[in-house]
């Protein structure tokens, strides 16, 4: 079986692991066999219904007050418990903040390696074969893991999401082995962001502003152009977030956030390898710069040469009339 | 304050990166190596806190003779000492074959260390692993991709990035923390610091004295493709009145993009 952890944020299950549960089905469809999903905290068998409806032929529900607050050591005790109990031959998490902090502990606590933020999962001669971008991608690696289970983090907005599934299957109701007095760190507050706005991972539309905006107020311009969509996210070159014109949240690059929108809209952005390491898998590139010989024009599927004060906001006009017809 | 600091030595952010698509590994010759960018910011937050609550800082890197200039660099950056852990072996993209040298090393070599401190991912492998790897390992609790470090006596508070937000975690010391950009602003070396560097030991710890056999640890992966990304091709480019330009890329991205 395939098992794909669900992570669950505010009473739902997150989109991306909704994705990474549908990989877990192609995936398990073609090894012939089973996909199930597992689910941890004080109170999940609830969501089981939405776990069946995305796919999952069986729903593993590890209960404990234990886990009512998110703690990696805890939740990495729970999921390397499941894994020995249930022996799923894989175990896929999404790479997300959450995915990225307990899936290696879970690794670790199995003494088994792990594939992180892959792009793309393949069978091959009957085994997984984990494909990852390296170097923020300007190297792309594949590899087999020698360990078992085989435990893998999918980047979130790569994996298509599944269709709905009808009908529902076996709920398996865990506890969590968490030992007692072995836990020494805990989330003991979650803050939220004043905004509403997504972050850039996870974000189907990023419009990203560098040092060709002039200043912090310019992202103004590029937050109006984000608001016509339904799911668009504010991103920025290093150099306008060393500048102090916006959060390092919102940073795309080496040193930054590796994304892969449907569309990414670089708004006075050169394009300097550092830059386009972390945005070079979008879907579709578009820009706005001035300066025509700059090397983004050499990547963006579309282009505007133009001074971005004048094309932004009459494109943020027209976007909005094209997404209304 | 007993402070470990783990670096790593990277390719430069603004490198160009080759292929060896025979040997699965990327040329090194010609690249410009530097400390891992957010290492340098775990060894930021490591000087702040012992200037602050006094201790020492000590800085480890695991890898072959070269990781001895980023551990200079810590020196010169006012570290207090630093160690390479000897590792000869290519770079193996396997995270938990690192988490467990550097567990190793702490238990027999760094023990007692009140707080481990770790960059969230080095720029390169970019697996975002081996922290909480090595915290699980030694049993201790974490707080990973962290913008903000309290510690007060044997606890500490640190911020960590999520989605949307931050979350505030509560840890007991000892405790691994990995940073993220944000944390901190790194110093750089000073002259003197520089100068001083030359003159301190690196001393150097091998696999043998903790405790692995030849071949140990072996990789839990093997590499089976190393390519370069499919290569991007410049499309349309627009120019001309600001008003019709934007139109034209609208409908575009609508009708033959598809992606609005």
């Amino acid at each position: 079986m395939i098992a794909a952890y669900l992570e669950i944020r505010d009473g739902k299950i997150k989109k991306s692991s909704l994705e990474t549960l549908a990989e877990a089905r192609r995936r398990a469809a073609e090894l012939g066999v089973g996909t199930a999903a597992v689910m941890a905290g004080a109170s999940v068998a609830g969501l089981a219904a939405a776990a069946f409806a995305a796919g999952a032929a069986k729903v593993y529900a590890i209960e404990d007050p234990a886990l009512a607050d998110y703690s990696a050591q805890a939740y990495a005790a729970a999921l390397a418990g499941f894994a020995a109990e249930a022996k799923p031959a894989a175990l896929f998490f999404s790479a997300t903040a959450m995915g990225k902090d307990m899936a290696p502990r879970v690794a670790a606590r199995l003494g088994v390696s792990l594939a992180a933020d892959c792009t793309k999962v393949a069978v091959k001669d009957g085994a997984l074969e984990f494909t990852r971008p390296i170097y923020a991608g300007k190297a792309i690696l594949s590899v087999k893991l020698k360990t078992s289970p085989q435990l893998a983090t999918l980047r979130p907005n790569v994996f298509p999401a599944g269709e709905p599934v009808e009908g529902g299957g076996e709920v398996v109701k865990m506890a969590a082995a968490v030992p007692e007095g072995a836990v020494k760190g805990r989330v003991v507050e979650v803050l939220k962001e004043e905004t509403t706005e997504l972050d850039v991972t996870e974000a189907d539309v990023v419009i990203s502003g560098g040092r060709g905006l002039k200043g912090p107020e310019a992202f103004a311009l590029l937050r109006d152009m984000a608001a016509v969509f339904p799911r668009a996210a504010v991103g920025a070159s290093r150099s306008a977030v060393d500048s102090g014109w916006i959060g390092h949240q919102h940073q795309v690059g080496q040193t930054g956030k590796t994304v892969s929108p449907q569309l990414y809209l670089a708004v006075g952005i050169s394009g300097a390898i550092q830059h386009l390491a972390g945005m070079s898998s979008s879907k579709v590139i578009a820009a706005v710069n001035k300066d025509p010989e700059a090397p983004i024009f050499k990547v963006a599927d579309y282009g505007i040469v133009g001074d971005l004060f004048e094309v932004v906001p009459k494109l943020t006009e027209e976007l909005k009339k094209a997404l209304k017809e | 304050m007993n402070i470990l600091v783990f670096v790593k030595r990277v390719p430069d952010t603004e490198s160009r990166i080759r292929i060896q698509r025979e040997a699965r590994g990327i040329v090194e010759e010609g690249l410009n190596f530097v400390i891992s960018p957010y290492d340098e910011y775990a060894v930021e937050e490591a000087l702040r806190l012992k200037e602050a609550q006094g201790g020492a800082v000590r800085v480890v890197s695991v890898g072959r003779d070269e990781a001895a200039a980023v551990l200079r660099k810590t020196l010169a950056m006012g570290a207090d000492e630093a160690f390479l852990v000897k590792d000869d072996a290519p770079e193996a993209y396997d995270g938990l074959r690192t988490a467990r040298i550097i567990a190793r090393a702490v238990e027999r070599k760094f023990a007692g260390a009140d707080l481990l401190l770790f960059g969230k991912q080095s720029v390169g492998a970019d697996n975002s692993q081996v922290p909480a790897m090595a915290a699980e390992l030694l049993g201790l609790p974490q707080a990973t991709v962290v913008t903000k470090l309290t510690v007060e006596g044997g606890a500490a508070t640190a911020l960590r990035e999520i989605e949307g937000g931050t979350e505030k975690v509560s840890l007991s010391l000892p405790a691994v923390v990995s940073a993220q950009k944000g944390l901190n602003e790194p110093r750089y070396e000073t002259l003197r610091g520089i100068m001083a560097a030359k003159k301190k030991p690196v001393p150097v710890i091998t696999l043998e004295e903790l405790g692995f056999g030849p071949g140990e640890p072996s990789p839990g992966l093997e590499v089976t493709g190393l390519d370069a990304p499919a290569a991007r091709q410049a499309g349309k480019v627009l120019q001309g009145d600001p008003a019709e330009t934007a139109r034209e890329l609208a409908r575009l991205l609508r009708d033959e993009a598809k992606v609005i």
